[in-house]
């Protein structure tokens, strides 16, 4: 019903309808729409920083410019673009999956969507208030603390408020998946994707108070004199790296485990087979959720904890190489002796398999801490976690959205497209970075704004340069594909592919705003291939048909959000000019009047009605 | 006949039960206020300071433990997953603090 009076009542109707929104499918495509936009953005930065290293002695951005260019690039990449594209898929899939009408907060979930926004956009607006952060996107202490103007203080802040929205997502997918799985649902007949979900905001909520507190300290640090990693003081520089790399090595795994998950969906789905060694596949991710927090100085050999720490946290990180190499032959398996559709989707994944094995290989290779003296801080480096995260986690964004755009849009994208935006993103991926292993053997540094000339770099960075265009034409003929789909393709079935096992292609695409009709009645692992076997049409029902609860659409997130914001350039500012705290009284003062309201007024939903429903039925958009 | 029979079971079964965790909860309490006295008790006669803080640290606890299982019933069904949250994040706690303890030299 919402859907069709939302789009007779025209666009303003429409842009409120998506400020309010607590419905999970709206959330996740905000999530997509801001996510993509930071993509496109984060993926302008990198071409800049190969134009610049296109020749030796390049002078097409200065050297400063260009420290802002890696430092957002990064930044950017990481925590605006894959983390909310990750929750994006989340959002869209992961209540479907379960058997659920919405997640467990719907409202908590929309102010994780608007904190993050926010922040992404804090920290873009450095660009135009005199530079954006410059200490890399690590941002270790000395050189955070010292770095003059407010660039640092946007990273502080920025990341801070969004920091705060993926962890109250984190909060909000781990009590959904416990307590809202539909009946006969048990956690061994979740699907793989709803698995990987379930452990990332596990690591989200264990991992993410390490970066806040991190940047809390540098937030008083640079804001309010304090001297935590000032030496001079009594300070250590060594506690930012340790509290950023305890968030940043579990972080690598909450941006590929969700993509691990999306993988096993697609190759079972696209075999035709159920996943081969399901409970292996759960015990790796498991596993590797673990021991991705027993590794993080792996980042800091060469800080000199030690040749006893240095072992211990080697041994660990290959360890990793395991449960990874378990899902890798898993993933073969399933697809071994199945009745292979090479979709776009399925020709992505395909490809990440031994994309990411190489990437997992050198991850293998600077593990060994004696070696990574060698490795430690050249393009090596950068080869090794671009071929993880590009092979591994952008990959699997393009997969995932190719096979889950049906459910999000109702329309599928265009096949014959979307296999013309991989090849030149796969051939300009291995293009790019391969050679950037050798470049840093041979000893070129990142980070580094020029490199000279006669030292025999020359031909691999132009090789590299030339990649990037290759991926950049890819990305573009993705986004044309998008735009063009929307006009041209018609509109999906419910089990878009045909071959859909779980839960989300038991329902309409798009699915009406309650999901489901009645709750399914699961009966075992793939639930709707169990139903289909048995001849069935769809899932049978746990529940009569009846009135179903939602929660109502409230402003308040939004409002609360850009209360922080407000309140976020108080605290930069502050410093300058003590005026600039009415900003920081008025930020708060909007966060907490919102929350007032929110706890006094009281908001119990409201029931959409048993007619109502059959005559959605009776229309074909709900099953 | 069998309509009434059941229910007085379940209420003579229920009440049992109530008891029981009555009782529990009353031990609980006074070794928790006992574990108070000692700790007091240590401080205000300046037991040595080897002795004094290992001591406390395990009273505290025990304490703690006694709270959340009987105060707070994880000990009853249905709290496993509270119970693998609260030690998985303890576990990520307590190795921050051995490595910001062991790792970082000053």
């Amino acid at each position: 019903m919402s859907t069709a009076v939302a789009q007779k009542r025209g666009l303003g109707a429409a842009i409120w309808d998506y400020l309010t929104t607590v419905d999970h499918k709206k959330i996740a495509h905000l999530y997509l729409y801001a996510g993509g936009l930071f993509f496109l953005i984060g993926g302008l930065e990198a071409m800049i920083i190969r134009i610049q290293l296109m020749k030796p002695d390049n002078n097409f951005i200065s050297a400063g410019l260009y420290n802002e260019m890696i430092t957002m690039h990064g930044t950017t990449m990481i925590f605006l673009a894959a983390m909310p594209l990750i929750f994006a898929l989340m959002n869209a899939v992961v209540p479907l999956q379960i058997g659920a009408r919405d997640v467990a907060f719907p409202f908590l979930n929309s102010l994780g969507f608007w904190l993050f926004l926010f922040g992404g956009l804090m920290l873009n607006v450095s660009w135009f208030t005199g530079g954006a952060p410059d200490a890399g996107w690590t941002n270790y202490a000395p050189l955070s603390t010292t770095s003059p103007g407010h660039g640092v203080d946007y990273y502080v802040m920025g990341l801070q408020i969004s920091g705060a929205g993926t962890l109250i997502g984190g909060i909000n997918f781990l009590v959904t998946i416990v307590n809202m799985r539909a009946p006969g649902m048990t956690y061994m007949r979740m699907p793989l994707f709803t698995w990987s979900v379930f452990v990332t905001s596990t690591l989200i909520l264990f991992a993410f108070p390490a970066l806040t507190v991190g940047l809390f300290l540098m937030m008083f640090d640079r804001m309010f004199g304090s001297a935590f990693f000032d030496v001079g003081l009594g300070g250590n520089a060594i506690i930012w790296e340790h509290l950023f790399w305890i968030f940043g090595h579990p972080e690598v795994y909450i941006l590929i485990l969700p993509l691990f998950g999306a993988f096993s969906d697609i190759f079972s789905t696209f075999s035709k087979k159920r996943l081969f060694g399901y409970s292996a596949m759960v015990f790796a991710t498991v596993l590797i959720g673990f021991l991705g927090f027993m590794v993080w100085a792996h980042h800091m050999f060469t800080v000199g904890m030690g040749p006893i720490a240095n072992s211990i946290f080697a041994v660990a990180t290959m360890a990793i190489a395991v449960p990874t190499g378990i899902k890798i032959f898993n993933w073969l398996f399933t697809m071994w002796g199945g009745q292979i559709k090479m979709t776009a989707a399925m020709l992505w994944s395909v490809a990440f398999i031994p994309s990411f094995t190489i990437g997992g290989m050198t991850g293998v290779m600077l593990a060994a801490a004696a070696a990574d003296y060698q490795y430690h801080d050249t393009y090596f480096v950068v080869g090794h976690f671009h071929y993880v995260i590009v092979g591994g986690v952008v990959f699997g964004i393009f997969a995932a959205l190719h096979y889950w755009w049906p459910k999000m849009f109702g329309i599928k994208l265009n096949e014959k497209l979307g296999k013309l935006a991989f090849w030149p993103f796969f051939v300009g991926f291995h293009l790019t970075f391969f050679i950037q292993h050798f470049l840093g053997l041979m000893g070129m540094p990142r980070r580094y704004w020029v490199f000279l000339e006669g030292q025999g770099l020359e031909t691999g960075n132009m090789i590299s340069t030339v990649g990037a265009f290759f991926m950049a034409i890819g990305t573009l003929i993705f986004v044309y594909n998008v735009i063009y789909s929307a006009k041209k393709e018609k509109k999906a079935d419910g089990d878009a592919w045909g071959t859909g096992r779980t839960l989300e292609w038991a329902i309409p695409s798009p699915p009406p705003h309650y999901n489901f009709v009645q709750t399914p009645l699961v009966r075992g692992l793939d639930p709707l291939w169990v139903e289909k076997m048995d001849g069935k049409e769809g899932m049978t029902p746990a529940e009569p048909l009846g009135d179903i609860h939602m929660p109502n659409a409230s402003f308040l997130p939004f409002m609360m959000s850009l209360g922080t914001f407000i309140a976020g350039f108080g605290f930069i500012y502050q410093v300058d000019n003590k005026a600039w705290l009415i900003a920081v009284f008025a930020g708060m003062g909007i966060l907490l009047g919102s929350m007032l309201v929110r706890s006094v007024k009281d908001d119990l939903g409201h029931h959409i009605h048993k007619e109502e429903i059959e005559e959605d039925i009776k229309k074909g958009v709900a099953k | 006949m069998a309509y009434n029979s059941k229910p007085a079971h379940h209420e003579e079964y229920q009440r049992k039960q109530h008891r029981e965790e009555m009782k529990h909860q009353v031990l609980t309490f006074a070794l928790m206020i006992l574990f108070t006295f000692i700790a007091f008790g240590m401080v205000i006669m300046e037991v040595d300071t080897y002795f004094i803080i290992p001591t406390l640290i395990i009273l505290a606890i025990v304490q703690v433990a006694f709270q959340l299982y009987y105060f707070m019933h994880m000990k009853n069904k249905g709290h496993d997953m509270p119970a693998l949250m609260m030690y998985g994040g303890a576990a990520v706690a307590l190795l921050t603090i051995i490595t910001f303890t062991t790792l970082i030299w000053w």
